[in-house]
């Protein structure tokens, strides 16, 4: 990989194709996007597991009154 | 009568090696009246998938909702409510995909040319000899962006992989 991070353009005009590297103001623009979306997607995994886990206790609460699976799996369609 | 076309609009764009941050298709000409990008891609970051990045005019769009399936569960929302950046699209492989695999992405833009308001859709799946892999289709939302003379591309938390390619069509309806 190429030490400092590159964009390529192509003009449609002209079909002229230019490589650059990044400005510094972009690399870090690139680091601040990268990390608030990794921090978007922990989160979103973190709420995705705990409605996992509030999904099977609220199954297992109402399998302990009684209801069978069919009847479980029916209050969710 | 009418004779619709759908023109390459300068060269297809293909990665070199070592990947790149993003890809541009600058002074496109107001010559259609629809523009269409079809993309091969592959992220670099060291995950299953990555989100695809998307600008009209150096800008992300105003809103979009998007639905996204996996293979074993599908959800759905907007911007605001999964809290990602303006310019997030549907997702791409990541680097721990098979080797060599490169996942689909395209977008149509209407009307580009016309100043004001502009609607797009777009759709993306990833490649991956897994159980798991993204389908993506999202429809979005410029408040007011003036004629389209410039797109860029880009992964939301790598370099695009080497290979990638980029075509970027324009569609006449007369």
């Amino acid at each position: 990989m190429a030490d400092t991070p590159q964009a390529v353009e192509i003009n449609c005009e002209t079909g002229v194709v230019t490589t650059r590297d990044l400005t510094a103001d972009e690399i870090a623009a690139q680091a601040v996007a990268a990390q608030a979306a990794a921090d978007q997607k922990a989160a979103a995994d973190a709420e995705a597991a705990k409605v996992a886990t509030d999904k099977a206790a609220a199954q297992a609460k109402l399998a302990a009154l009684g209801l069978t699976a069919d009847e479980i799996a029916a209050l969710s369609k | 009568m009418a004779n619709p076309t759908m023109t390459l609009i300068g060269s297809p764009i293909t990665v070199g090696s070592g990947g790149v941050a993003s890809v541009t298709f600058s002074s496109i000409p107001a010559t259609y009246t629809d523009l269409v990008v079809k993309a091969s891609v592959r992220s670099l970051r060291a995950s299953s998938e990555d989100g695809m990045g998307f600008t009209v005019n150096s800008s992300g769009a105003t809103s979009w909702l998007l639905l996204t399936g996996n293979g074993s569960s599908a959800s759905s929302g907007t911007n605001s409510s999964l809290g990602y950046g303006s310019g997030w699209t549907g997702r791409i492989p990541g680097n721990t995909t098979t080797s060599n695999t490169f996942g689909n992405w395209e977008l149509y833009l209407p009307n580009y040319t016309l100043s004001g308001a502009k609607s797009y859709s777009l759709d993306a799946v990833t490649e991956d000899n897994s159980s798991t892999a993204y389908a993506s289709l999202q429809a979005g939302y410029y408040s007011s962006v003036g004629a389209v003379t410039s797109l860029t591309l880009s992964a939301a938390n790598s370099n695009l992989a080497q290979y990638s390619t980029f075509y970027l069509y324009g569609i006449s309806n007369s």
